[in-house]
This record gives structure tokens, sequence and C-alpha cells, in this order.
């Protein structure tokens, strides 16, 4: 039951093989036992979770149960929902209960009926790449405990890789569901800027951040995205689009897709043995039918430093809210209110969000806006034009998810510059704002590789069908790590 | 470029974080090697090109000016460190 899909698990709740409940508890039992060495979840309640089992067992009784209704799911605590401490990984929201939902929560569990198990550790306020900026510590990667999940998901990515969790929810700034899922062997999709509403998710780079499904396959990443995706009034940025169902199209075969190969992901920069397996899933594809053609991306190399600006400018503002007055940390001793301010947010605070807020002040800045804020917008448009080009020849682009395999914990924390190259491949992808997916495609010295799939807008369920027909033809995403029975 | 430790101070300030001088340092040296990484922006010739603020070109919705949502002001100020009598305590600002 622990690896099986979200179809399989939905037909065994229908049939009553087994009750919410019950496969609740089997998943509660193994957090219970796993997650002490893994520390993939920072927050689990049992008793919460376990009513709202019960809830989805009514449901299903009643007849009134939707395809997911009674399955368990991992949520990154990056999504406010109601009763639910949510801390975002840091220390400034260690201790606050969320009073509202986020839109997406509501929709996969006030209306899908989808059974939260807890919330996942990441790094804080999404800010990483390796999950070791998180004020409750690094999340262990459960194919070699030495190393890192990879980030800032990795907390979902490791809970779902050790099956604590069927699937689970996150959220992608520059990667940090395509990273962590290529690093823990899983597949997450981190849909076209706008599909996903962002209420109720904590804000890092607002134009940037999009929430997606992170699962063992391409059909469990659709039928979550059928229930996590569409409009929301309360989400500005939401649009308005007609409903999809992302499966649809699940099944169609390959014959006559046409992938683009970026000559700029295919140079230098990336692992040999990395960048060999993915050159083999790409064979596979010519199997199935597909042609491939090479194209260009000739401003990628200039999309982390645009990213570097960006990013950090938005959560320099999106941050500022954390002042220790309404919600959140603060300071045990201080003078006056700028001194309140000041205590609360060095202390709230870790180093790396500190780095990003000072790095968006100052680019912000007056004298310094328009050499670096504008010049980065700029650059975003080059890079979004970029792919424009490159999506008349092809239908979808491949290339790795992640120039390595997973690092050690501590390889890279010292250095920031080294750890934001890990991105390399997928922050272009938020800065156009397209939708991404990360797919298991073999291993290196035991380690999972993913091969990353980039769409044009709102391909989602072409992207869906291109993973799920590689799935279909080939096992690296059952492959399960060892010692996690 | 690189950044004196009185601009790393001055922007900490700006952003309202306190910073020690052995902090300050180190986050200089940080500080510099990111924007070492964000220099290569600057050989780029940009002129002419609109700047992207966003992925899609969208001007804001307006709604209807109606009350939608329910008073939840308790709830709020829940979470708040300090309230007394549904407002929200601050240091003294004004004498």
């Amino acid at each position: 039951m622990i690896n099986a899909s979200l179809k399989q698990l939905s037909q065994a709740l229908a049939a009553k093989q087994i009750s919410s409940v019950e496969l609740t508890q089997l998943f509660l039992d193994r957090i219970d036992r796993l997650n002490p060495s893994l520390n993939a979840f920072v927050t689990v309640n049992a008793e919460k979770s376990l009513n709202s089992a019960k809830a989805a067992d009514a449901r299903i009784a009643a007849g009134t149960a939707g395809l997911l209704t009674g399955i368990p799911i991992a949520q990154k605590d990056i999504f406010c929902a109601e009763g639910w401490r949510t801390t975002c990984g840091s220390k400034m929201l260690a201790n606050f209960v969320s009073p509202y939902d986020a839109t997406v929560i509501r929709k996969m569990e006030s209306e899908a009926g989808l059974v939260s198990l807890g919330k996942t550790n990441m790094d804080e306020f999404a800010m990483g790449s390796s999950n070791e900026t998180s004020f409750f510590g690094p999340v262990k990667n459960p194919w070699d405990q030495a190393r890192v999940p990879g980030g800032s998901s990795g907390g979902s990515a490791a809970a779902v890789a050790a099956r604590l969790a069927p699937a689970a929810t996150g959220t992608d700034t520059g990667g940090s569901i395509r990273q962590p899922a290529a690093l823990c062997n899983l597949t997450g999709l981190k849909p076209t800027y706008g599909v996903v509403s962002r209420y109720g998710m904590i804000a890092f780079a607002s134009s940037l951040d999009q929430g997606g499904p992170m699962a063992a396959s391409a059909e469990d990443c659709a039928l979550l995205l059928n229930t996590m995706s569409g409009f929301d009034e309360r989400d500005s940025t939401s649009l308005d689009r007609p409903l999809e169902d992302y499966s649809r199209d699940l099944e169609k075969p390959l014959a006559g897709l046409r992938i683009g190969l970026p000559k700029e992901f295919f140079g230098e920069g990336c692992d040999a043995e990395v960048m060999a397996a993915v050159r083999a899933a790409i064979a596979q594809y010519e199997k199935l039918g597909a042609t491939t053609v090479e194209v260009s991306l000739p401003n990628s190399h200039l999309s982390v430093p645009a990213y570097y600006v960006i990013a950090p400018a938005e959560a320099s503002s999106n941050l500022s809210r954390f002042d220790g007055v309404r919600y959140g940390y603060r300071a045990p001793e201080y003078g006056s209110l700028d001194d309140m301010y000041m205590k609360s947010r060095a202390q709230g605070f870790g180093a790396e969000v500190k780095r990003r807020i000072l790095i968006g002040a100052y680019v912000l800045s007056h004298g310094y806006y328009d050499a670096y804020y504008l010049q980065a917008q700029r650059i975003r448009r080059l890079i979004a034009n970029d792919f424009v080009e490159a999506f008349k020849d092809c239908d979808v682009i491949m290339g790795p998810t992640s120039p390595t395999t997973a690092f050690k914990l501590g390889e890279k924390a010292a250095d920031p510059v080294q750890m934001y190259l890990s991105d390399i491949y997928t922050i272009a992808v938020n800065l156009a704002g397209l939708p991404g997916m990360s797919v298991p495609c073999g291993f290196v010295g035991g380690l999972p590789v993913g091969l990353q799939l980039i769409g044009n807008y709102f391909t989602e369920a072409q992207l869906l069908n291109v993973a799920h027909r590689y799935q279909q033809a080939t096992d690296w995403h059952q492959r399960r790590p060892a010692g996690i029975e | 470029m690189s950044l004196t430790l009185e601009q790393v101070q001055r922007i900490a300030h700006l952003a309202r974080i306190e910073i020690s001088d052995a902090e300050a340092l180190s986050t200089q040296g940080h500080l510099n090697g990111i924007f070492q990484l964000i220099e290569q922006m600057q050989a780029v010739d940009t002129r002419g090109v609109e700047p992207m603020a966003h992925a899609q070109d969208l001007s804001q919705r307006l709604r209807q000016d109606a009350v939608v949502e329910v008073d939840r002001r308790s709830a709020y100020q829940a979470v708040a460190p300090e309230i007394e009598a549904g407002l929200y305590l601050v240091p003294k600002v004004i004498e």
C-alpha cells in the first residue's frame, strides 16, 4: 500500500479495502518511525489528520467522495493551513498558528477531501537549494542520509521518496520543486505562472512563486494539479481560464513530438555522468517516436545573475511585513519602536534570508535601481524571448534538471554563490513564467538523476503526457531507496 | 563593484535588521561574492528592451466595491505578540 499510486489508493478506498483512517494511520506510523532521522516533517498532528480522515470516510460512505478523497498528503510548510502551525522554515514564524487556509489547502483538503499528514520542512522562506537554511535543521536525502534532498521543497521531496506520504505539495521560485524532485527520484511539476493560486502561500518573490505537485509519477501529478489549480479571486495574478483536466492527454502517443535541445544546456557545467543519463533518456524518447532538434537559449547564462537581483528585490519588499507587530517573532528586549523592528528581524531571520533582504534593499535603493533592478528586468525579457524563439521549432525542451546529483550536507553551505549555481538549469523557466517538470531518468553512483521538461505556456497536459509515456517505458520512477521498508 | 562596510551597515539599517560589526564583515564578503555574479549583467546591451516585471501581461482586475469578507478580527489578532483592547501594542512613538 505504501508504494501504491494515487489511482490505486483511490480504488482501494472506493472498494472499501481500506479506510482513510487506516491509510492515514499507516503513514502516520511511518512518519513516527522514520522522520526522526530524515527530519522531513516539522509539524505532525495525528489528531487533526485522523479527524480529516474520518470526515473523508464519511464522504466515501455517503457516496459524495471525489477521486482523491481520503488520500493522505504532505503539505509544504509555506502553505497557511488553519489551526496548523505554519513556519515557512523560519524562527520568525516558529510559533505561528495560521488563522486561515491558503487556497491550495482549501481546494485540496476542504473540497477534494485529501488528508493532510502534516507540514514539511523547507529552506527558510524557500530561500535555498539544499534545505540547510531551515530553522528546524536540514532534511536528509533518503537515498543517502549524508546528502541533501535539494531545496527549497526538500522536506516534501524526502517525505515522498521515503514513502512517509503518497504525494506532497511544493513551491518553485527558481527550481524549488524540480531540483529536489530530481535529487530524490520524484516527478515534480511547476505550472505556468498564474495557474495555481498564491493566496495563503507565504510570499518570497511574487512574480516567480508558483505552487505545484511532487509525487511518484506524472499520473499522480496530473491528478493533484487538477485539485490545486484554478482561478482565485483572492490572488491578483491568478489567471481566469477555463478549468482543465490535466490527465486528459496522458496516454497520447509521442510520435511526431519535436524535442528541442538547447545547446547551452548540453555544454560545459554539467556532470558528465548526469549528462549521460539525460542523453539516454532522450534516446528513449526517440524510440517512442519523438525527433530532436537543436535550439538555442543564448541568454540563459544570465538567468542566475538576473534572478539574484529580481528575487531578492521582491523578497525584501515581501518580508518587510515581518516587523514583530501583528504576527511572528518579537525580540524579548528592545527600546524604541525602530529598535524593536531591528532586533526582531535580526533575531527572527536566518543568515541566508538576511543576505537576500540586503541584496534586495540595495538593488532597489536610490542610484542603483536602474543599473540593477531595471537591467535585470530587461534581461528577464531577453530570456523569455529566447524561449518564444525556441518553441517555434519544438514542442518541448529537454535537458538536465540539476548539474549534479545530490551533494553532501555542508558541501556548499558556506558559499552562497556555489549554492545558487545549483539552479542554473531551472531559473530561466521561472523568469519566463513557463511550466517545467523533473522526471526520474537514471542513477549515478546510486543517486537519482532528473530529466527536465520545459513546455510552452499552458502546456501542462502535454508535459504530463510526455512524462507519462516515458514512465510507461521505463521504471526509474518506481525505484525506492533502501532501508525505508 | 564592491560594497564597503559602511554600505553594508547602511542597507542593513534601511532593511531594519540590526547587524553587529563582526556580522557586517562576514556579510560584506558574501554580498561581494554575490554581486560579482550579478555584475555579469552589466556587459549586456539592453537598450530598447522593455523591462519585464511579470510573466503575464495583465492589467489589475477590479472587483465590485462590496463587502465580501466576514469579520475575523479577533482570530487574526490572536496571533499578535502583544495586544490590548483590540489594539496592537508597540513602544511609545509620540511623547
